[in-house]
């Protein structure tokens, strides 16, 4: 089956981004397709690349990079969700003038439109948080 | 928005608002999605329930919170072909609303005259929940 996944929140404070990152790797390891995982609200926090959690703890947003590594599934931050709460690639940076962008590995911001077509084109849209 | 992203498939989506308007973001980014929706030619359908019916009390002014009255934004769903709207009765009632403390929702019609009868259905639960059984993706907020 094709799934696309949503995060609607932000890493540690709630469970909805390790359980999607959970679901997402036994999906595929059960032959099944990730579509695109995308990232709104709060959600889009898990792309910073400047967490530093402790050693002892999970690395919430490392792992979701790993996942897109290994097994070239797209990242998607909303381009609005993240202009209001700071997540930032180059291209954003550029155009914003800021000083700094801190878009973590395997992520990449575009629109709304992207989520759009993942409820499209998958067979289940699997929301979290 | 580009319509040479849209994948030429068409599904009913439904978005839920279960929440008050301007204590949390997710009433205003849940509205942005909505309009997205609409935008890409997919049958778009918005239902509120909980205290999401709050969202279109009239007459909402947060300014003295810091807050933009994003529920203005409800006003131009019609312009984005919207007609479906449903408000859950029980809902309303239960937290003492009529449907006179609604916004006013219009759309326009085939003949792209503004039609005057409201976008806004209120319908029971058990309706909302025949309605959310025939969508093809639901999105919470």
């Amino acid at each position: 089956m094709k799934f696309a996944i949503l995060v609607n929140e932000g890493p540690y404070t709630h469970q909805a981004s390790d359980t999607a990152y959970h679901f997402a790797k036994a999906a595929l390891a059960g032959g099944h397709e990730i579509f695109r995982v995308f990232f709104y609200h709060d959600g889009v926090h898990n792309a910073t690349r400047l967490a530093a959690p402790p050693q002892d703890e999970r690395r919430v947003t490392e792992r979701w990079t790993q996942l897109a590594a290994e097994h070239g599934v797209d990242l998607v931050v909303c381009v609005a969700a993240a202009q209001r709460r700071g997540v930032v690639d180059a291209g954003e940076q550029k155009r914003h003038g800021m000083d700094a962008n801190n878009i973590a590995g395997g992520f990449r911001i575009s629109g709304l439109g992207q989520l759009i077509e993942s409820g499209v084109r998958a067979d289940r849209l699997v929301a979290f948080g | 928005m580009s319509k040479a992203q849209n994948t030429g498939a068409v599904k009913k989506f439904l978005y839920i608002n279960r929440r008050a308007p301007h204590g949390s973001n997710y009433a205003q980014e849940g509205l942005e999605m909505a309009m997205v929706g609409a935008a890409f030619e997919q049958e778009v359908a918005i239902a509120f329930i909980d205290d999401g019916v709050f969202q279109l009390k009239r007459g909402q002014n947060p300014a003295g919170a810091g807050l933009k009255n994003f529920t203005a934004a409800f006003g131009a769903l019609g312009d984005h072909d919207i007609r479906d709207i449903f408000v859950e009765r029980e809902s309303l009632e239960a937290r003492g609303l009529r449907a006179e403390d609604l916004l006013q929702l219009v759309f326009e019609d085939e003949n792209g005259k503004r039609a005057e009868k409201s976008a806004v259905q209120i319908v029971g639960g058990d309706e909302l929940a025949e309605i959310i059984a025939r969508q093809d993706v639901l999105l919470n907020f």
